[in-house]
């Protein structure tokens, strides 16, 4: 009732000001006025590029009416004079959750046991997907705020976009004007002002898919097919998600990615179905600035400038990677670089703690290098053209809402001031601006005596210090409604007695007088006086002091972490003298022998080569092989298992890859130079696989095989049925129904496939797609396996549709079967002497690579792990010890043999002029124990080097020590700090199931 | 009823692969080893050597030249002999499968568990133990896991028909897991997955000194009934038992030895200790003895070297500290077997070979205090070695001909070689 009663008064308030038309009065008379508001004398910053001297600016309605120099008043106007001041256009924060709760988590996950999962949607009615909500609408959980609307406003905001913050699509936002006083229709400049998008879950549904961020990426193309296939009329049923995802279609779409990687990775599904996301990034698109310039995306930006980490304890700092001290040192850069390279933005108060640490962190980014006018133009006029608003925000000119700031100096310098912020033509005043200023020192004569008053502090809340001679007095000043009332102890502290002064300031400032109370009770005047500024006789420096250093921006790195390329490695011409040369061709192993390589590629393998105008490098006594190739790697990657459904056919690793994993730098130090990423294990169809060559310093998209051959990850066994989870509520919980999966998917698939190439509409299944290309050979199958029934249950399902298993990885029983796979041809890349870790491993045995090597199955041996793949060498050479395998096979197992199984081998995999320039130059035998890689080379560059190496390591250490000490200086100039801390990544195996929000 | 016959299920599955190989008789003949490469464990090496071993022990060894052989001449010329390799802070025996929880015994419950003895739990006839001897690992120390002080260690050889047998050092040890400097967010509720400063650190530790004081308390008293936690202290008291404390940061370590100094630790090792290679001075001025963790690792912080953990028992070593390799982290127990190899790796990353081989020998034989009877191939201890025909750093030449344990001749067959050769068979028709 109360609620309600106080919400009636605001509305009848607002009837005062703006009676609408058409709405009854009862209250009184229907009265209105039609006068005009007009600010004369300003400069008047009508866009971030133009401005107006001595300008008049005429409002009327909440709008503004004219803008300009000569302009004839109305005759009903109330005039303002800002002489000397400077108005602006009010800001814009397109980004933002005001007035909006987000739900609360509702807990379980996969690990959990008993947790209460749900496999499919709650809703009805609805998309299948929880997680896909574009029928929400901002409005029906907003509620107006105007104790946050009060923060923004102070900070110079005048509009505000809000939106739902959950789920995958998170519905339609609202476009808000600040408007304390206005009513609530009056305020809503938009209920659909755009649609808004993450990769995060909704926490309204416990509906476990996606579980990853490629899952999510996958559903949502999934949806753009789905929207697209309902317009089509075809779908019998009513599915409002789709429904309302047509509607919005033409609205902003605004896609929270949150980092600068998560950004690209979003443009990329946009690109697909001709969407551009405008892309709320993480402050980190510096980094890699190339690769944000190429989405033409505009930018939402952040300014959640890390904080120095406090290093004062150096065994707590040893935490504190290099790459995240860079980050510290780099982020403030970040709205430059990007204005330097031509990206437009708008900056968002998102991620900031305080609204008002908004000012301090514009003016860091421009002391990094921040244009004043781009700084402006990301506040105001850039977020106004994303919303499509153009003709009523943002800028001042006849006929856009009258949102604009009076300022006491330009934006964005030292000592600025916003004294009000107009909001559709109300007035909010910031700091009053008719305060008299009354700070400066005086001399106050009172009763006979003469003491020192020195005021200071900004002009409303002034700070004062009393002193009688030498001797500093306890005081108090109080300034408010041009009165000013001063109290200050005495002389003689031996007794608790007070002065009081007061009097009123009016246009004489610098001489006060008025009355004072005296510590006996005695009614008196006094006078102050203020000094000249040669009385005072302050030394200027404050000012000298105000004069800030440069800062010292460390140059980014490709990947910008430790060991990350300056410049990035290029191809070489080079020729290696006199080295051991394992050809993995019908040449063997020759002795003293020279390769030229050239362009990129293999160019000559013999004596005596001539070297051309390549770089000669003496390989005496040391072995070159072809690069190592891990069959079965989950590094750089930021995601390796969709664990929502039984198949997840539709997601691709490529989609995640992770340029800046450190492992794949120590990978190159094993010598190892491609690698397939695939999916985990988590379901019996798993997910497309990436290819990769570890090219450090590359981005993700270079970083993929060109044309790379098409692979998904299968699972059998104990992880699908889910043996050693909390939940056991997924289908299937036996290897009889992991089957039972496989024959239903590639019936289905089939029948898809029969239909689209009929020539009859249908509907677009990226996973149906996906395993229609296995049944078409266009997709090789990579399927984790353990015991021999289910390998043979298998290639009998894929005899039954009449294709061929490409590989069985793990296959750790593949020796009890190892005829029955080189019948069906399929090949295996095991692991060396892994066993024992759980039931289905118990007849696992170090001997199975030679076994199935002997009966005739391409074989091959991975890592699944990141530690181990730093020496696949090794673990091939194991094969010698376990079944005596000629030492020449078992460095196939680890290079020609993963290259065939991967179908690059016309590429790469051994040393045969043509092929890629893929090489290890080893200290020693490829095979034994006690040899490194000393260079590692890709393409016929060199991503790793000893000796490169052991230089970066010193520059490391001094790097660290230099942004240390920057730290410290921040932290002595008493900025606030955060203390050390070590980001973490989880160490993905297969089994693996990675959490996402 | 349904738990019940999965339990029946599984015994039924163990008790038909479980028919393990037969532990070796007692050494009957004198054996002479001849002509090999014997490595001798203390960083010395005799080419063309003659090794006599009798009743179990060593009674001769030398150069072929100075010795003759008696008793049954094994001819070894071109291969080499290396005493028995040692897996210390290993859960060898007391988890078969990590993922059948019926089938684990390395982590009681509670947190101060001196008094919980691995011996009882060492399951002689395990699987993953038998595996251990064709690679040359001929014997492991057996630790608990889990809690502040996870219990009580035990030494055993690997060739025996119970737990009892398999001892050679019982309760040689106490363990404690020093509290972390750096906790890590429980990012499966929602947390930060990252590391930060522990904030309870101090706490924890004083935990522990509360614990110490307590059974110093409870020993004196006198009274051994009362409190079996505090009376299991006694020997790292008064050193007749090792204290034994995982520990891996900096910081944390110099708080470990002033603990140990001030509650009057006479033995002190340090296990894992990652970052030691930071304090290699100290810990050699105190002496202090590490078992370093596995080199087969990825560094613990992005910037580090990417073979530290490769060369940081090499570190210790060169700074003259006593260390030895031990193997524990993921699949700690089947991966035991590649213990020789780790320490190849440590040799690949600069140090001398017959250095890495004190690794993994007779330097874990001083750190667990059996040094007077094994660790080295020297006159008067114990005949537990192996032949192999190369190089056993190396994987390519660590193939056994021959081990003994003890002077007994044991088997090198495996549930392993048992399905290679069962296989090879199938596919020989």
């Amino acid at each position: 009732m109360k609620k309600l009663l106080l919400s009636l008064t605001v509305i009848c308030w607002g009837f005062n000001f703006y009676a609408q038309e058409y709405f009854p009065k009862n209250d009184g008379v229907k009265t209105a006025d039609s006068n005009y508001t007009v600010f004369k004398n300003a400069t008047i910053h009508t866009t971030p590029n133009s401005e107006i001297k001595n300008g008049t600016l005429v409002i009327h309605k909440g709008k503004i009416a004219q803008v300009g120099n000569n302009i004839t008043v109305p005759k009903n106007s109330v005039i303002i004079d800002l002489k000397g001041k400077h108005i602006y256009a009010s800001f814009i924060d397109p980004f933002t959750n005001f007035g909006i709760k987000k739900p609360k988590k509702q807990g379980g996950s996969i690990f959990s046991p008993g947790a209460k999962l749900d496999w499919k949607a709650t809703r009805e009615g609805y998309y299948w997907n929880d997680h896909i909500r574009p029928e929400t609408s901002a409005l029906t959980s907003f509620t107006y705020d105007s104790k946050k609307a009060t923060e923004y406003i102070n900070e110079g905001f005048g509009v505000v976009n809000t939106h739902m913050p959950d789920g995958i699509i998170r519905g339609t936002g609202l476009l808000i004007a600040l408007n304390n006083k206005g009513t609530k229709g009056e305020r809503l400049l938009s209920d659909t002002s755009a649609q808004f998008l993450s990769f995060e879950k909704s926490n309204a549904s416990r509906q476990v898919y996606p579980t990853s961020l490629m899952g999510a990426m996958a559903l949502l193309r999934q949806v753009y097919y789905d929207a697209d296939w309902y317009t089509s009329g075809k779908v019998t049923n009513k599915d409002l998600s789709l429904e309302a995802l047509n509607r919005n279609k033409n609205l902003p779409q605004i896609f929270e990615a949150g980092s600068r990687i998560n950004g690209l990775r979003a443009d990329k599904v946009g690109d697909q179905f001709n969407i551009q996301y405008t892309i709320v990034g993480g402050g980190d698109e510096y980094a890699r600035i190339d690769e944000v310039k190429a989405t033409n995306a505009t930018y939402i930006i952040p300014l959640d400038f890390p904080e120095a980490y406090d290093v004062s304890d150096p065994f707590m700092a040893n935490l504190v990677s290099l790459g995240d001290m860079r980050h510290w040192n780099q982020a403030p850069t970040n709205p430059s670089v990007l204005s330097k390279n031509g990206i437009s933005f708008s900056l968002t108060t998102h991620k900031l703690k305080k609204l008002t640490d908004l000012n301090a962190r514009i003016m860091k980014a421009i002391a990094h290098g921040l244009d004043k006018k781009i700084a402006l133009a990301s506040l105001t006029t850039i977020p106004a053209q994303i919303l499509g608003k153009s003709n009523v925000l943002g800028s001042i000119k006849k006929g856009a809402y009258a949102n604009f700031l009076i300022t006491k100096d330009e934006l964005f310098t030292k000592d600025n001031i916003i004294f009000e912020n107009w909001v559709q033509g109300r007035k909010n005043i910031v700091t009053d601006m008719n305060i008299q200023d009354i700070s400066g020192d005086y001399e106050l004569v009172l009763a006979g005596k003469s003491y020192d008053v020195s005021i200071s502090g900004k002009p409303s809340s002034p700070k004062a210090k009393v002193k009688l001679g030498e001797i500093n007095l306890g005081s108090k000043i109080n300034y408010k409604d041009n009165w000013v009332t001063l109290t200050f102890t005495d002389a003689d502290t031996t007794k608790t007695q007070y002065t009081r002064i007061v009097a009123a300031i009016h246009d004489t400032p610098d001489l006060w007088d008025g009355k004072a109370v005296l510590p006996n009770g005695v009614e008196t005047t006094f006078t102050a006086k203020k000094k000249t500024k040669e009385d005072s006789g302050k030394t200027k420096d404050k000012e000298i002091l105000d004069k800030k250093e440069e800062p010292e921006i460390i140059p980014v790195v490709y990947p910008n972490i430790a060991y990350g390329n300056v410049k990035l490695p290029k191809s070489e011409n080079i020729l290696f003298k006199n080295a051991t040369i394992w050809t993995n061709e019908a040449d063997g192993i020759l002795t003293e022998t020279d390769v030229l390589i050239k362009d990129g590629k293999i160019s000559a393998v013999g004596k005596d080569l001539n070297a051309g105008n390549a770089k000669i490098i003496d390989a005496t006594g040391k072995h070159i092989t072809a690069g190592i190739i891990d069959e079965h790697s989950h590094i750089a990657a930021d995601a390796i298992n969709e664990a929502g459904h039984n198949s997840s056919a539709e997601v691709t690793i490529e989609d995640v890859v992770s340029p800046s994993d450190i492992n794949i730098y120590r990978n190159l130090a094993g010598g190892v130079t491609s690698i397939q990423i695939l999916h985990g294990s988590a379901n019996p169809i798993g997910g497309r696989s990436a290819i990769l060559k570890l090219k450090w310093g590359e981005s993700a998209e270079n970083l993929i095989y060109k044309n790379s051959p098409k692979f998904i990850k299968f699972a059998l066994g104990e992880n699908v049925k889910q043996s050693n989870w909390g939940s056991t509520t997924r289908f299937p919980q036996t290897r009889m129904g992991v089957e039972q999966l496989f024959v239903d998917y590639f019936g289905r698939a089939k029948a898809y496939q029969e239909l689209k190439q009929s020539g009859k509409p249908y509907r677009k299944d990226i996973e149906m797609e996906t395993i229609a290309e296995i049944l078409n050979g266009q997709r090789f199958i990579s399927c984790h396996s353990y015991v021999q029934s289910e390998i043979n249950m298998l290639m009998k399902v894929a005899d039954k549709f009449n294709f061929k298993v490409n590989t069985f990885t793990h296959i750790l029983e593949g020796y009890k079967v190892a005829d029955k796979m080189a019948a069906h041809g399929v090949g295996g890349s095991t692991f060396s002497d892994w066993w024992g870790y759980k039931f289905e491993v118990n007849d696992a045995i170090p001997y199975n690579a030679a076994i199935m090597h002997n009966q005739g199955v391409l074989t091959a041996i991975n890592s699944d792990d990141a530690e181990m793949s730093r020496r696949l060498n090794q673990e091939a050479a194991k094969s010698v010890k376990y079944g005596g395998i000629s030492e020449e096979d078992a460095l196939k197992f680890v290079t020609l043999n993963p290259a065939k199984l991967l179908h690059i081998d016309d590429r790469v995999g051994s040393i045969k002029i043509g092929k890629d320039a893929d090489l290890v130059l080893w200290t020693g035998h490829p095979l034994s124990i006690y040899s490194k890689a000393e260079k590692t080379i890709i393409d016929g560059a060199i991503y790793f080097d000893l000796t490169k190496d052991k230089s970066m390591r010193k520059a490391i250490a001094s790097e660290k020590n230099k942004l240390s000490t920057m730290m410290l200086k921040a932290k002595n100039s008493g900025l606030k700090t955060q203390p050390p801390k070590k980001k973490e990544k989880q160490h993905f195996k297969c089994e693996t199931v990675e959490t996402i929000n | 009823m349904k738990n019940l016959i999965y339990i029946i299920v599984l015994i039924t599955l163990f008790g038909e692969v479980r028919a393990q190989q037969t532990p070796a008789k007692d050494q009957s003949e004198v054996i002479s080893i001849t002509g090999a490469t014997a490595h001798i464990g203390n960083g010395e090496v005799i080419e063309n050597s003659t090794i006599i071993f009798e009743n179990g022990k060593i009674t001769a060894i030398g150069a072929s030249s100075s010795i003759s052989p008696k008793g049954k001449i094994i001819d070894a010329s071109g291969k080499h002999v290396y005493p028995g390799f040692i897996a210390p802070n290993s859960t060898l025996g007391l988890v078969e499968i990590s993922a059948v929880r019926a089938s684990d015994d390395d982590s009681e419950i509670g947190n101060y568990n001196p008094h919980i003895r691995s011996i009882i739990a060492f399951n002689a006839e395990s699987k993953i133990v038998e595996s251990m001897r064709p690679n040359g690992v001929l014997m492991a120390q057996v630790t608990p896991r889990g809690g502040v002080i996870s219990g009580t260690s035990s030494v055993v050889q690997l060739d025996a028909w119970n737990w009892e047998d398999a001892a050679i050092k019982t309760d040689d040890g106490v363990h404690i897991n020093w509290p972390n400097v750096f906790s890590q967010g429980q990012w499966w509720l929602g947390e930060d997955p990252g590391f930060k400063p522990n904030k309870k650190y101090t706490k924890q530790i004083n935990e522990i000194e509360n614990f110490i004081k307590q059974a110093k308390a409870s020993i004196k008293s006198g009274v051994t009934s009362e409190n079996l936690p505090h009376h299991a202290m006694k020997g790292v008291f008064d050193g007749s038992k090792i204290l034994y404390v995982h520990v891996d940061v900096e910081k944390a370590i110099l708080d470990v030895i002033s603990f140990a100094q001030k509650n009057g630790i006479k033995k002190l090792v340090l296990v894992n200790a990652y970052e030691a290679y930071k304090l290699a001075n100290q810990l050699k001025r105190n002496n202090i003895a590490v078992l370093s963790g596995r080199p087969h690792k990825t560094p613990n912080y992005e910037d580090d070297d990417y073979d530290l953990p490769y060369k940081n028992a090499k570190i210790l070593m060169d700074a003259g500290v006593l260390v030895a390799l031990q193997n524990s982290g993921g699949m700690e127990r089947t991966n035991a077997r590649n213990l020789p190899f780790q320490a190849g790796t440590v040799a690949a990353h600069g140090l001398d070979k017959e250095k890495a081989l004190q690794l993994i020998t007779g330097n874990t034989a001083k750190i667990l205090g059996i040094d007077k009877f094994v660790g080295t191939l020297e006159i008067g201890k114990d005949a537990t070695l192996f032949i192999s025909q190369g190089d056993a750093l190396d994987m390519r030449t660590n193939l056994l001909e021959k081990a003994f344990i003890q002077g007994r001749d044991i088997s090198l067959e495996s549930h392993h070689t048992k399905l290679w050769k069962r296989y090879r068979k199938k596919y020989s028709k």
